[in-house]
């Protein structure tokens, strides 16, 4: 193509947000009022169109700032207790030790705790209404229920479990010799897993909806039963997006904060079973931000909450890539 | 002297580098009708898109040569003046949706925030409408949204709009290609009112549309311009092999 | 063979029996949870408990007015901020596919949208907390805001660009500028499903405690200044629920079922407004 032509040309990429630099006043312009208005209107054009282009700035420079203020606010502890700071095994403040193992170990266990409870349920509601019944009325009713679980919201779960479900774990610890505190590992898993059935549930539902009608037809008129045909065609199709719904879970468990911090009990000590009283990383940053008055201290804690981000941000691009390709 | 309105020279387009629009040089008369017809993807509609120019509305798409309206370069002003003045129907009838009747024949000056009294509203639109032949047919239902009507009321509802604007030049992207037949006709006898006082520029699929419609025909091929005439000229006696082979049938 | 076909055939039923078992018991937890918050929650609150601030300890009576003002306040703040950058986001994101900063932009709304919500609290505690001395409902605000983006960016985004094309070049072929087309075509035309999306971000920070831990902090008080500590529902709920003292569990209660009301309320509202949307396109 050749650009170096007569400069009355205009070639330029016709990219909608391009702002129109050449504003020859046609002649019948003049002549017609209201002609003349759309030439004033043209300055406020470019201005809208300079706006969007800020607003999709402003929301990048929000994700680095938010970014850089972990990094930044997290140098003071990185730079005093290096890298070991993540295997130490002891957090006392008082004594200016910080381990942060007791917090990964915490949040390790609940959420694959909390995702080895969930996950059938959650499979069990999107093969139900992905395969089974996609249509209806209480199909559709249970997808709603569903929904609702994730829209309730987690101090509530945290209330209800301080109330209900840790009094009933307690007398189960009793009756079992085991210490009866009712808070701990086991009390927040439970709540946790309830909390995060949706979200595999819904993108599971979505996966398997995609799998191809002729792939399933194939199977059928083979003499496959229902669940021959989920085991063996199903199931092998979604595998990856299953998996992507899994890591949404998983996403999710890990940045809950709240429910957590409420039912956990709230220790430093490295847990000794399930039943033990731990912390995980976002309930320790919740209960001692605002006891930290030592810049060390909240340092630690925020490298704590830096680690959270890395992780759950990894967690969830991972997910999202899987999800993309395999609906590519 | 018939005065030229729309002239075209050595106008390319392209989409990226695909060359589809290839050294037009097209003059067109006041008060015509212009059919503009090819098979498909030999660049008409491309070249119509450019002298309104909505071509540059696609990402990629880019041109190059001279596209003047009453000897004013039209690449040289802001496309807001071109479209003030060069007015566009398009294939499948878009009245807006959130909009009535009313409202959509005035749309262009709504839209754009021209204030105007009840009274030259009202006038714009009966005038509009009755210029295109959908006056008594919607006069009393004038408030209700228009995706309720046939697909012909809603492609002559969209001419209204597009001269309730009072353009110079009409530009129409096979119009009736999504309509039934007794619409087409209908649409078509429009046509015969509105070159008094219009020039229209029409691209279409049907040739017999073609003859039946316009003054002059241009035929286009694989992007560039073959042949360009009086329409009974070019269909009893074409000079171009290729428009020959295409009336004929012989390709499509 | 057609024992082997039966025991095959049974076990796909069985299969089946034990996923619908499955699929349902699921939902038996947040049945029994909504029904104990309305349980307990039902009888504590009157107009008293509406409109009166918490008591201190020992004294009877005292209701959660401070909290349902400071939630109002502060989401309001919130959505202020959050419903013009996001809806304008979206329209950015719809009408402009292909550009770089587009990619960026996608990018970035992705990562934010899966932050953990107690990081944006520590994040905004270090923008407008400590520089200014102070806890504020403003800080909370910004917290929530950042929150709020991701949704309502992402249902714009969607709204728009289901809208056909032919809708823009109307516009655009009848002299419309680009700012005209957007603002009075595409938008309006979209409207219900950018509502929905405003909507759903309400909702979902309407029940957030983890970024006004740090932020907004709560106040024992009635407070309508954003530049002061306010008290939030979810807040009072988690302050009071992990105190020791029953009259403060009462209220938490109380607050429990206002807030889940509310809540499921706005949920349930952009249901019918998503569908109300489709049907008409």
């Amino acid at each position: 193509m050749d650009t170096s032509v007569d400069k009355t040309v205009i070639t330029r990429r016709s990219n909608s947000l391009r702002v129109i630099t050449s504003i020859k006043t046609p002649s019948f312009v003049k002549t017609n009022k209201r002609l003349k208005r759309s030439y004033r209107q043209i300055r406020t054009e470019n201005a809208f169109r300079r706006t969007l282009v800020l607003m999709g700035l402003v929301i990048v420079v929000l994700v680095l700032g938010i970014l850089l203020t972990l990094v930044v606010q997290s140098i003071p502890s990185i730079k005093s207790l290096g890298l070991g700071y993540l295997w130490g095994k002891t957090w006392d403040p008082v004594r200016d030790i910080y381990g942060a193992y007791p917090f990964l170990l915490g949040t390790l266990i609940t959420s694959f705790l909390a995702l080895l409870i969930s996950i059938p349920f959650s499979f069990s509601v999107a093969i139900f209404l992905g395969e089974y019944y996609p249509k209806g009325w209480l199909p559709n009713l249970l997808k709603n229920t569903v929904e609702l679980i994730a829209a309730v919201p987690s101090v509530i779960y945290g209330f209800w479990g301080l109330a209900v479900l840790v009094p009933i774990v307690r007398s189960f610890e009793s009756s079992s010799g085991i210490q009866p505190l009712g808070v701990g590992i086991f009390s927040s898993s439970l709540i946790l897993s309830i909390m995060i059935i949706p979200y595999a549930a819904s993108l599971g539902r979505s996966m398997i909806q995609m799998v191809p009608s002729p792939l399933k037809e194939g199977a059928y008129s083979l003499g496959a039963t229902k669940w021959e045909v989920i085991r063996s065609v199903i199931l092998p199709y979604t595998k990856s997006g299953l998996f992507a719904g899994v890591l949404l879970s998983l996403g999710r468990a890990l940045g809950e904060t709240m429910a957590v911090t409420m039912v956990i009990g709230n220790t430093s000590l490295i847990p000794k079973n399930i039943f033990s009283p731990g912390n995980t990383m976002a309930s320790v940053i919740a209960n001692e931000f605002t006891e930290a008055d030592k810049p060390v201290y909240l340092s630690a804690l925020i490298e704590l909450g830096l680690v959270l981000f890395l992780v759950t941000v990894v967690i969830n691009m991972v997910g999202k890539k899987v999800i993309s390709r395999f609906t590519n | 002297m018939e005065s030229t309105v729309v002239s075209s020279t050595n106008f390319n387009a392209w989409f990226g580098s695909n060359h589809v629009v290839k050294d037009v040089n097209i003059d067109i008369i006041k008060n015509n009708v212009i059919a503009v017809m090819g098979p498909s993807g030999c660049g008409k509609t491309t070249y119509l898109r450019c002298i309104n120019r909505m071509h540059e509305l696609i990402p990629g798409a880019t041109c190059e040569g001279k596209m003047l309206l009453n000897n004013e370069d039209v690449y040289e002003m802001h496309p807001i003046f071109v479209r003030l003045k060069i007015g566009m129907v398009f294939q499948r009838p878009n009245p807006f949706p959130n909009l009535s009747i009313y409202d959509n024949v005035i749309a262009g000056y709504k839209l754009n925030g021209i204030k105007m009294n009840k009274a030259e509203k009202d006038k714009i639109v009966e005038q509009s409408l009755s210029k295109s032949a959908l006056w008594n047919e919607v006069k009393d239902s004038l408030h209700k949204k228009g995706t309720f009507l046939s697909g012909g009321q809603q492609q002559r509802l969209c001419i209204a709009r597009a001269i309730a604007m009072e353009p110079e030049v009409l530009l129409l992207d096979e119009p009736t290609s999504a309509l039934d037949p007794i619409s087409t006709s209908s649409v078509e006898e429009l046509l015969h009112e509105l070159k008094k006082n219009y020039t229209i520029i029409i691209v279409t699929h049907n040739m017999q549309q073609a003859a039946r419609v316009s003054d002059k025909t241009a035929f286009f091929y694989m992007g560039e311009l073959v042949e360009f005439d009086n329409t009974k000229q070019m269909f009893t006696n074409p000079r171009d092999i290729r428009t020959q082979n295409y009336i004929t049938g012989r390709f499509s | 063979m057609n024992a082997r076909i039966k025991y095959r055939i049974g076990k796909s039923t069985g299969f089946k029996a034990l996923i619908i078992f499955l699929a349902f018991a699921c939902v038996v937890p947040l049945l029994a949870i909504l029904a104990f918050i309305v349980k307990a929650g039902i009888t504590k609150i009157n107009w008293n408990f509406l409109t009166n601030i918490p008591k201190p300890v020992g004294e009877i009576g005292g209701g959660i007015a401070n909290a349902l003002l400071g939630s109002l306040i502060i989401v309001s703040i919130a959505s202020l901020i959050a419903i013009p950058v996001g809806v304008l986001g979206g329209i950015y994101l719809s009408e402009n596919r292909k550009s770089r900063l587009a990619y960026w932009c996608a990018l970035s709304l992705d990562v934010l949208q899966g932050i953990p919500s107690i990081v944006i609290g520590i994040v905004a505690y270090f923008w407008l907390v400590k520089p200014f001395g102070g806890f504020s409902a403003l800080s909370g605000s910004v917290a929530l805001a950042i929150m709020m983006l991701p949704v309502i960016v992402r249902n714009t985004e969607e709204t728009l660009k289901l809208l056909p094309d032919t809708l823009r070049e109307a516009a655009f072929a009848l002299g419309m500028p680009f700012h005209r087309v957007v603002m009075k075509v595409i938008v309006p035309c979209g409207v219900s499903g950018i509502i929905s999306g405003v909507i759903l971000a309400i909702a979902r920070v309407a029940g957030e405690t983890a970024p006004l831990l740090f932020t907004a902090f709560g106040n024992p008080y009635l407070s309508a200044s954003p530049l002061k500590p306010m008290q939030s529902l979810p807040l009072l709920i988690f302050n009071y629920a992990t105190s020791p003292y029953n009259e403060w569990h009462d209220l938490a209660w109380g607050a429990s079922l206002i807030l889940l009301a509310w809540v499921l309320l706005l949920n349930i509202v952009t249901k019918f407004t998503t569908r109300r949307w489709k049907v008409q396109l």
